[in-house]
């Protein structure tokens, strides 16, 4: 599948991030939720995204895949223009997984037709190579056995797990996670954490939204602050879990410390 | 004569039975093919509806909903006799049978656009964003992830609507569809007996019983998948 080229930025060096956004702006109507926010994302970096619930990181999230259409800004994935009118946005998805909350399994469809259905629709590959890279993939998340089980057969943990299967399986560049394991009890939320620190150590490009602070302590490369539609304070998951962090970083993890 | 005997004498007279059986087989048979077409195309068009108004073309929507009202507020012999008494002045003749068909197709594709409509707004918006995000265009997500789990939901709520609207061919009997109750009452005419009357309503029992039995057995499994 062809992907239309590059308008203005041309750079796509082995160093050169993989996600590039510059300036973006979100507006429903005449409330703007996000107030021209920049982002970097290198390589296998883990990035995570915290903020009280309202500052706008979760609709940031979904708009780097253009769930939700940006107002103003751009967005470069691998040196592509994602908000070019030109770029076909169908084959940018297969190169930015994305894992919902709500899990969002197809109920008709057992695990496996979970992970296959793009493999088949979009790649084209055929039944059986699809079967192979699916069972694969749920291999990866620990699943295999439930190649054949329905959603409603399995866990939220599981299922959660499936989900990163089915965007897995189509090798995205970069996977977004919308609070992974926030509809999930505290040990299902330890299978989908464990999945999503192999992915990290293979070297899977990851932004995650969530509220899993000792994860974001031990995994991630940087922590992103935001509050109200701007980034507050950046870097190291040392600087913001630090006592030098900004004081509004700081009332935030005091918060929802208890 | 006893009331007993009389009543038999008038709805179930043998002579007339024996008579006239021929011609009530036969018009089960013109009522079948009638249903039958109706579901096929009645279905199909309501479903291409429902698909066409997910695009969310706003003419296009607003073209459907106008027309949907349309066919379903007006009672369906209304419609029958404005298409078949009306068309041949601007010169289109068409087959009563065929009249009978399209206005009936027209009027089941109404209702079955709603449920499949209803079925498709349904599916939660997640199922739709999970499509999208695997590169999926708005259509394949349509057909493989949305369409599957609204027409699940629609099976039981389209099947009475099925049977309501495929009982309607009795309305054929006002243009000359040689169907069921028009072969009765032309029988009556001949006849003078309210026999072939009781026989056209024992065929529709025939035939429908066993449709809505159906009907309800499709409506327990599918509701027992759900839970």
């Amino acid at each position: 599948m062809s992907l239309s080229p590059s308008s203005s930025d041309p750079d796509r060096s082995a160093d050169a991030p993989i996600l590039d956004i510059r300036a973006l702006r979100k507006s429903y109507g005449t409330v703007e939720v996000l107030k021209g926010i920049d982002l970097k994302v290198a390589r296998q970096e883990l990035v995570f995204i915290i903020g009280p619930s309202g500052s706008g990181k979760s609709t940031f999230l979904r708009c780097m895949n253009r769930l939700e259409e940006p107002s103003d800004g751009s967005i470069f994935v691998d040196g592509i223009d994602l908000l070019h009118p030109k770029t076909d946005i169908n084959a940018m998805r297969q190169r930015i997984g994305m894992v919902f909350q709500s899990f969002n399994l197809y109920p008709h469809m057992t695990a496996l037709g979970n992970v296959t259905l793009a493999l088949r629709k979009v790649l084209g590959k055929s039944a059986s190579e699809a079967d192979a890279i699916g069972l694969a993939a749920l291999e990866r998340v620990g699943l295999a056995e439930k190649a054949r089980a329905y959603p409603g057969q399995l866990s939220g943990g599981q299922q959660q797990r499936v989900a990163i299967a089915r965007a897995i399986a189509l090798e995205p560049k970069v996977m977004l996670f919308d609070e992974p394991t926030s509809a999930l009890d505290p040990e299902l939320a330890g299978s989908v954490l464990a999945v999503m620190r192999d992915l990290a150590r293979d070297g899977m490009t990851m932004v995650v939204v969530s509220h899993e602070m000792r994860f974001a302590r031990d995994a991630a490369h940087r922590v992103v602050f935001m509050e109200a539609g701007v980034v507050v304070e950046q870097g190291p998951p040392e600087q913001l879990f630090g006592p030098d962090a900004h004081p509004r970083v700081r009332a935030f993890l005091a918060e929802i410390a208890h | 004569m006893t009331g007993g005997q009389l009543f038999l004498e008038t709805f179930f007279n043998p002579v007339v039975m024996a008579r006239y059986l021929p011609d009530i087989l036969k018009g089960m048979v013109v009522t079948i093919q009638i249903a039958a077409c109706v579901i096929v195309t009645g279905i199909a068009a309501g479903l291409g509806l429902a698909v066409l108004r997910s695009l969310r073309l706003k003419a296009v929507n607003f073209v459907i909903i106008v027309c949907v009202d349309m066919a379903r507020a007006l009672p369906p012999l209304v419609i029958v006799l404005l298409v078949y008494f009306g068309l041949p002045n601007i010169g289109l003749t068409l087959p009563s049978f065929v009249v009978l068909w399209l206005v009936l197709s027209l009027v089941l594709a109404a209702f079955a656009e709603e449920v499949f409509w209803a079925g498709i707004l349904s599916v939660r918006k997640g199922q739709w964003e999970a499509g999208r995000c695997t590169g999926l265009s708005d259509f394949q997500t349509l057909r493989w992830i949305v369409l599957p789990q609204a027409i699940r939901l629609t099976v039981p709520p389209l099947t009475n609507r099925t049977i309501a609207i495929t009982k309607n061919t009795a309305l054929g009997t006002v243009i000359g569809v040689p169907e069921i109750l028009n072969q009765a009452t032309t029988a009556q005419s001949f006849s003078g007996s309210a026999t072939p009357l009781m026989m056209g309503a024992l065929a529709y029992l025939v035939l429908f019983v066993p449709v809505v039995m159906v009907g309800r057995y499709i409506e327990t499994r599918f509701a027992w998948r759900r839970a």
